[in-house]
């Protein structure tokens, strides 16, 4: 199935030269699950914090399920925090 | 004991000034900064006082352990009655200020009176001057700025200056001190002008050195550092992408305050966001952002500097715009950004350039031209109340024209200065208003990010990301990750979030450092500084009882349980998009609940019973 992959802060390096607005299209099997994107991405796991499906967080513990949907959105930041 | 135990007053009606002891009774209960300014105010000014008057008072306040080697100390306060919103005013800037007034010698300095002509203080050490400023009078900060250091031919004193913002009467104009860090909020620079008093200037070279135990002290700060050097958020995060790097993120959640809060996203977010600060711009090639910056005895340095492409249409023929300055904070990007449809970078930051030449609150200045714009596509506005400007979404030139009328206080700018809420009342729509008790909205939608709206509806100084930043929690799970969608439970947190945060506001640090810090981690460093016994149970009943003691100010300045709600969009209009499609604020879930938990009354008030039990 085709999801849209987001990378973001220091993520963003690994990204595409041509890609837009932080994301990217990628083709995963049906029951692909949080983890497994971020290594087929080859980010290291340590340095991913919060991850959005579809703006929704996804708990650590649910990050090896496969909860994702065709057309999802997931997002990836390292750790950042703002005010 | 970290304190000086020194205050200076200074009477700007008679020009005197006098030193005094410290109340070292309230020391105790209040700790210092936010907590011990406000319990000084509370105690010297009738809460129901004209904010402009000369009855109210400006205090410049430091915390214990401003100027001390405890990372972020270097904090400082301007406490007030605000004339924005009618509350009690707290705003908190880093920079070097503070930790100068410390090293110079005192805790705190009140302003009383106002003064027959503009005058600015000088001070060195124990000397404590009020000098002329009439030929500063009309100045921005920067030129201001500028004039001082060559008047007193000394590179290291350090400058807090009101812009012709405030001369002009804006009510949301802050305070600026080392040309770029403000006391941004709640138009504290508005009552400095008022007493016609243009600056501080300050020399400290005593040091800071009066602590209780040095080598507990070293030791404790030492631990400290470390945490936050090793922390992720601290250490490598914020220094990286500053707060800026929360556009995308709120923007991915639906709860990016979007066309004067219609919307919960914006489309041009990326273009805004502190990754594209990054990025070299097509048109020189350079990036946007210089390099990060920190405030005194900061390890965290999350400040961006600036600059901006000498090509682009609001400084071509500008060069004293051309050098780098204090850059774009999140808060600043939405609402000049997203708030406003606009997503041009370099437009924002020439505008952000502009509240700090001129000291105005950037979320105040961008959340009210947004409610203006929603005005003139109502056709409710027309260019003859804009000086010809074209006030529609997502224009560039109209957020960089109004900046630059704004800074001066001229034509609808002067418009702009009155704040989103009296704007909207002006023009029959107060519905339009995105504020709380007159207070613009920070970055945060309350109907994607459920605290927030209590924390919002409930903040003393009007509506406030920093009195009780459940982001932390709700977003970033920090220290525990809870659901934003969901309202239950969500009293209890913001009452705890805004007790720990009063009780960080009145130490002389800064709240960023609870990013990585807890309270535990803090009160060590506290205790080996002070006099007295600092736990974190201590830590929050203080917390407790300052924010407390700002309620009590609030009700007898005529406020009420009434004016703890949020404009009926955010209650009643959904989101349109996001997570949080379909949902409203339920504040009306948890407002009760807020209130049974601090001890009020059903109405808001406080109870003997609460009263009592915090000493008040």
């Amino acid at each position: 199935m085709k999801i849209v992959v987001k990378l973001f802060a220091s993520l963003s390096d690994l990204l595409p030269a041509d890609s837009r607005a932080n994301s990217m299209e990628v083709v995963v099997h049906d029951d692909a699950t949080a983890n497994q994107i971020i290594d087929l991405l080859q980010l290291p796991r340590k340095k991913v914090h919060l991850v959005l499906q579809n703006g929704l967080f996804v708990e650590p513990q649910d990050r090896d399920l496969p909860l994702i949907k065709e057309g999802d959105a997931i997002a990836f930041w390292p750790p950042i925090a703002g005010g | 004991m970290a304190w000086t135990q020194n205050v200076l007053r200074v009477n700007l009606s008679s020009g005197e000034t006098a030193k005094e002891a410290l109340n070292m009774t309230w020391a105790d209960s209040y700790l210092g900064q936010r907590g011990l300014a406000s319990k000084y105010l509370a105690e010297e000014i009738d809460p129901a006082v004209d904010a402009l008057s000369p009855d109210n008072k400006l205090i410049m306040v430091t915390g214990p352990l401003t100027g001390t080697m405890a990372s972020t100390g270097g904090r400082y306060s301007v406490v007030t009655k605000s004339p924005l919103t009618g509350a009690i005013a707290c705003s908190n800037s880093g920079g070097f200020i503070g930790a100068e007034i410390k090293m110079a010698g005192w805790d705190m300095i009140i302003f009383e009176g106002r003064a027959d002509t503009p005058v600015y203080l000088y001070l060195e050490n124990e000397k404590a001057e009020l000098l002329p400023a009439d030929d500063l009078w009309g100045k921005s900060v920067w030129e201001a700025d500028e004039r001082l250091h060559q008047k007193h031919q000394d590179p290291l004193i350090r400058i807090a200056c009101v812009g012709r913002a405030a001369e002009q009467g804006n009510l949301y104009a802050g305070i600026i001190n080392d040309l770029h860090r403000a006391a941004g909020r709640s138009g504290v620079g508005t009552v400095m002008a008022s007493k016609n008093l243009k600056a501080l200037v300050c020399r400290g070279t005593r040091g800071v050195g009066n602590l209780k135990d040095p080598l507990r002290f070293l030791q404790a700060v030492e631990q400290g550092k470390r945490v936050l050097a090793e922390n992720a958020v601290t250490g490598q995060g914020l220094p990286q992408y500053g707060t800026q790097v929360l556009m995308n993120v709120i923007n991915e959640m639906g709860a990016l305050p979007t066309r004067n809060m219609q919307e919960v996203q914006f489309e041009g977010t990326h273009n805004i966001s502190g990754e594209a600060m990054h990025e070299p711009r097509s048109s020189d090639g350079q990036p946007n952002l210089t390099t990060n910056a920190a405030c005194f005895g900061c390890t965290i340095a999350c400040g961006r500097i600036a600059t901006l492409d000498k090509g682009h249409f609001t400084v071509e023929n500008k060069p004293g715009y051309w050098g780098a300055s204090g850059g774009l904070e999140y808060e600043a990007a939405w609402a000049l950004g997203s708030d406003t449809c606009i997503d041009d970078l370099d437009a924002l930051t020439y505008a952000n350039f502009l509240c700090n030449e001129d000291g105005f609150d950037p979320i105040s200045f961008g959340s009210t031209l947004a409610a203006a714009m929603e005005l003139y596509e109502m056709g409710v506005i027309t260019e003859q109340d804009t000086d010809g400007i074209e006030l529609k979404f997502g224009s560039a030139q109209a957020l960089t024209r109004t900046a630059e009328l704004t800074a001066r206080g001229e034509g609808f700018g002067k418009v702009l200065g009155l704040g989103s809420k009296r704007l909207c009342e002006k023009y029959g729509h107060p519905e339009l208003s995105m504020t709380v008790k007159a207070q613009e909205f920070p970055a945060y939608d309350p109907r994607g990010i459920q605290g927030m709206g209590l924390a919002y509806a409930t903040s003393n100084r009007g509506a406030c990301h920093l009195r009780g930043y459940t982001v932390a929690s709700e977003v970033l799970g920090i220290p525990e990750k809870t659901d934003p969608l969901v309202s239950e439970g969500k009293a209890e947190l913001v009452k705890a979030f805004q007790d720990a945060t009063a009780a960080v506001d009145s130490s002389g640090l800064c709240v960023f450092t609870t990013f990585a810090w807890t309270l535990d981690d803090i009160a060590p460093q506290i205790d080996a500084a002070c006099e007295g016994d600092w736990s974190t149970e201590k830590l929050l009943e203080v917390g407790e009882r300052i924010w407390n003691l700002e309620r009590d100010f609030n009700l007898k300045a005529g406020l009420t349980g009434k004016d703890d709600t949020l404009p009926k969009r955010l209650r009643k209009d959904a989101a349109k998009s996001g997570p949080a499609k379909g949902m409203v604020s339920e504040l009306d879930k948890m407002l009760p609940r807020y209130y049974e938990i601090r001890g009020w009354t059903p109405q808001g008030e406080l109870t003997a019973a609460t009263r009592q039990r915090l000493g008040l």
